[in-house]
């Protein structure tokens, strides 16, 4: 069985209580770090991680899809741990290390292994949701290089692919952590 | 991948020097307004639109149909590259701007009279003149899987073709050789004889002064070098870097954001603002009144967002607010009941005497099938950004369906469609939803209010209940049986027909046959959902048909087998589908195996779903899947729209369902329209039997058959008929739910 994200409806509600009632819209700047690198947005700290990766930072990578957390377009990582930014304000992102599609090989040159996996083995279709599918699979590899199917239905099943791209971001995950596999042994050789 | 606009697209061909393209734009003046008139003159030839032919030898294949996931602007320039016998890795792809003249009439023909096969009149008009036709109907879709088997097979095939041709005869006009001597291959032109070789680019501007061959002889499968093999689609990279640009992506200097309301119930008007409840929020710029919904314009999204929440609004219900799902089944069961008492069903289909053939029947067998209705949920919400300025309107979004988006949003401002200029972006899923163009309108409508661009993104609760639906519909079947088992009579009456035509009608050879509707309308907007009726006949006379091979004591496959012994493609594709899943093999304890096939846009389609029960919930593990498209033009993308309708199909059968309460979409968002997920998604393999004669589609046909090979397969493992849809609403567990029961 899958453990889905806990339920953020009574979260999302929460939230939007305390926006309306003591801080919406009030605009302060705040300095994030994505990618490695910092920027100072102007934006009420209330709004969700999301638009402001997406409409202060000018990030289009990281998308939009649900809006309470239940399908994972907006996956970023927050210091290397999957995170739905639509549903995490900004605030609680401010001095943290955020990665987004657009940094997930970390400033290394060329592809990360699960996007060469997900050119390898044509795992897109519309595409919309693989950002997030991607940093998914990247945070999974990262803490656990050999999944099992299980290890990667509970990873990924927060991420829905309306094209149903399933079969193949299964494969993908499994063929990039073939290939990080054989780049530690071959350092583990080399070294 | 690159685009043109429709300026770029005329300031590029006339001005780029060296570049010959073979096309409407390297013409002056504005074509489209003489389409008309191209009807029957002969002339220079149309299909050269789709090519340009650059001076490094890079040939760029311009395709008329938008990118949804189905890979289709790599197959169709696949299919212009082969012809004319290019090299692969020099091949580029634009989509085509939003101009009349890639409109594409076979798609409006198709849907509109319901070919159940490709209409061979079509198939010979490899002359050229039916995209004189196309032009005129003034369509540009993307839609009933028809891309690759129309705008593929006639206009891309056909252009590689001519554009060959005239090189090789530029060639030997230069060269003063015989025209039999000169091949082509890989982009070069050749002589043997004399050792000569040069690219297509130096015969490229001879050629496009040669008149067009009207009838260019096109290749037989075994010339094929490009087609039948499975290059990377060109879309992907983009695709995994984030820099894929989708319609919400849009952005724009200056832009700002508007978040939308609409009704909640169809057909509701608004019927009060108080614009105070929100004017002192930060960013807010306008409340925008649309009669049938709200705006807020701000300078940030979630700014509007949260305006949005806060304002004071109210609707009206448009008189359907007392309007419930059940009231809906039981006005469909109603309306049955009394055009069949009254003898005023519309025949659909009709062959023998079917009341006849079942008086004398030894058997009757009966069954009601019902399904909701289904949102399409695309991931990508609807959005669009409108820009009104200077007389002018331009969009950027996706679609499926760019000049009738343009001309509705033009009227809904009171600017003609040559005034609206729509940039069509990738779609964050299409199945039908995106050739609507409820959000263009309305976006025009809000940036008329404006003098900057608006990006107007719906929410993803908007996005659920301001749906077009896949419709809800019950279906009724009787049955006669002969002695040994076979069918001699089969009658169908269900509610409410769309299209295809043909969805309903079955392969099976049963001499009397009766298959009629009754018309019952209902407050709920219809729309195209991937594979459109047959996503629902397919359902019903595939779960029927194993009912009847229930009844007789016969073996699902086998009965169906017997009945297709005069339809031999339906027998292979299903003997294959048998084969490969090893059907007649013991399956393990709580696992079940069912088998369902369907033509559906041209493609024979035949599932084998293996499924286990847990805990009274019903899995899909595994589906064989084989399809005969005809001709499998780029097998593994093939193979992906399998997979994908595979999934499609099995959300809708375990999970989907729309339905109304007080005259509005009960369900707001993914979690109580769930998505199949990947630990719930089944192993597939997908096997192709290229069985010729016509191209068959290949995006809509993998959904049709999984609902009833699923519930075959449940009712396999345990006893239990599921009729009414979805699976999810039930407890499969043994002793709950009575044998046979469920509907």
């Amino acid at each position: 069985m899958a453990i889905r994200t806990p339920s953020s409806l009574a979260a999302r509600r929460r939230l939007q209580y305390r926006n309306h009632r003591y801080l919406t819209g009030r605009n302060t700047i705040i300095t994030l770090s994505i990618n490695g690198t910092s920027y100072a947005v102007e934006v009420d700290p209330t709004t969700p991680l999301l638009w402001v990766i997406r409409d202060s930072v000018g990030l289009t990578g990281t998308k939009f899809g649900c809006g309470i957390a239940r399908c994972g377009a907006c996956t970023v990582h927050l210091n290397g741990s999957p995170i739905r930014s639509c549903v995490t304000p900004a605030s609680a992102a401010v001095g943290q290390q955020i990665t987004t599609i657009e940094g997930v090989n970390n400033g290394r040159p060329g592809l990360h292994p699960v996007q060469q996996a997900w050119i390898d083995e044509q795992v897109p279709q519309c595409g919309y949701c693989q950002s997030g599918q991607i940093m998914s699979a990247a945070a999974l590899l990262e803490r656990n290089s050999t999944p099992s199917d299980a290890d990667i239905d509970l990873a990924m099943a927060g991420n829905i692919c309306r094209c149903g791209a399933y079969p193949r971001i299964r494969k993908g995950i499994k063929r990039a952590a073939g290939a990080i596999n054989a780049l530690r042994d071959q350092a583990q050789a080399d070294g | 991948m690159g685009k043109w606009t429709r300026r770029a697209f005329i300031t590029t061909a006339v001005t780029a020097g060296g570049v010959v393209v073979f096309g409407v734009a390297i013409r002056r003046g504005d074509r489209s307004d003489q389409v008309a008139g191209l009807v029957g003159s002969d002339g220079d030839a149309l299909f050269d639109v789709w090519l340009k032919i650059s001076p490094d030898n890079t040939l760029t294949a311009i395709v008329p149909h938008a990118e949804m996931g189905q890979g289709v602007h790599t197959s169709l320039a696949m299919m212009l590259a082969d012809e004319l016998d290019a090299n692969w890795s020099q091949v580029r792809i634009e989509e085509a701007p939003c101009h009349k003249e890639y409109a594409n009439y076979a798609l409006a023909r198709g849907f509109s009279i319901g070919d159940a096969d490709f209409p061979s009149w079509l198939i010979d008009s490899v002359d050229g003149l039916f995209f004189r036709a196309s032009q005129v109907m003034a369509l540009q879709l993307t839609g009933g899987s028809t891309s690759v088997r129309t705008t593929g097979q006639i206009a891309m095939r056909v252009t590689g073709a001519a554009a060959r041709a005239v090189l090789l005869q530029a060639a030997a006009d230069e060269w003063q050789v015989d025209l039999e001597e000169v091949y082509a291959r890989d982009s070069m032109i050749y002589h043997d004889a004399s050792g000569r070789d040069a690219t297509f680019a130096h015969f490229a501007p001879a050629a496009a002064t040669l008149p067009l061959p009207n009838k260019p002889v096109l290749k037989t499968s075994g010339q094929f070098r490009i087609m039948g093999t499975s290059p990377q689609r060109r879309d992907v990279p983009a695709k995994i870097d984030g820099t894929a640009r989708f319609g919400i992506d849009t952005t724009l200097p200056g832009m700002k954001y508007a978040a939308v309301r609409a009704a909640p119930v169809f057909g509701g008007r608004v019927a009060s603002i108080d614009n105070a409840s929100v004017q002192d929020m930060p960013g807010v710029r306008k409340v925008i009144d649309l009669g049938d919904a709200v705006a807020v314009v701000a300078d940030g999204y979630w700014q509007a967002r949260q305006a949005l929440e806060q304002l004071a609004v109210e609707f009206d219900d448009g008189g359907y607010g007392d309007r419930e799902q059940g009231d809906i089944f039981r006005q469909f069961a109603a309306d049955l009941d009394e055009s069949a008492a009254q003898h005023e069903e519309h025949t659909d289909f009709s062959s023998g005497d079917a009341e006849r053939s079942l008086a004398a029947a030894d058997q009757i067998v009966a069954a009601e099938y019902r399904v909701p209705y289904l949102a399409h949920a695309t991931m990508e919400p609807m959005n669009c950004t409108a820009w009104v300025h200077d007389g002018k309107c331009e969009l950027w979004l996706g679609t499926q369906n760019p000049l009738e988006f343009a001309k509705s949003a033009g009227k809904a401002i009171g600017l003609s469609a040559s005034n609206v200029t729509v940039y069509n972006q990738y779609l964050g899923g299409g199945f039908g939803r995106r050739a609507f163009s409820d959000i263009a309108v309305q976006a025009a409508r809000v940036a008329a209010e404006v003098h900057y661009p608006v990006k107007l993104i719906w929410s993803r609760e908007e996005d659920m209940r301001h749906d077009f639906y896949r419709q809800a519909s019950i279906s009724r079947f009787r049955a006669g049986l002969d002695a040994t088992g076979k069918p001699v009579a089969w009658h169908n009456h269900y509610v409410n027909k769309h299209e295809p035509a043909e969805a309903p009608h079955i392969p099976y050879g049963i001499d009397a046959q009766l298959i009629v509707y009754t018309d019952s309308d209902s407050h709920v907007p219809w729309g195209y959902w991937r594979s459109v009726d047959h996503s629902l006949h397919a359902f019903f006379t595939e779960s029927f048909i194993d009912e009847l091979a229930i009844a007789a004591g016969q073996d699902p496959y086998t009965y169906r087998r017997e009945l297709l012994a005069n339809a031999p493609r339906f027998r292979a594709v299903l003997d294959m589908a048998a084969e490969k899943a090893g059907w007649g093999d013991t399956v393990a304890e709580n696992f079940g195996r069912g088998i369902a096939v369907h033509r559906s846009f041209g493609s024979i389609v035949a599932q084998v779903a293996d499924v286990e029960i847990v805990d009274g919930k019903a899995i899909a593990r595994r589906v064989v899947c084989v399809v005969d498209p005809g001709y499998a033009i780029h097998p593994d993308g093939l193979i992906a729209q399998m997979e994908s309708g595979i999934a499609y199909g099995l959300t809708a059968a375990l999970y989907g369902e729309i339905s109304i309460r007080r005259g509005a979409v009960a369900q707001s968002n993914f979690h109580d329209y769930k998505i199949l997920r990947i630990d719930e998604a089944p192993a597939i393999e997908t096997y192709i039997v290229n069985g010729g004669g016509p191209l068959g589609g290949a995006g809509e046909p993998g959904t049709p058959p999984i609902a009833p090979a699923f519930t075959n397969a449940i009712y396999d493992a345990t006893g239990i008929r599921i009729r009414t849809l979805p699976v999810s609403q039930y407890d499969l567990r043994p002793g709950n739910l009575q044998d046979q029961d469920v509907a």
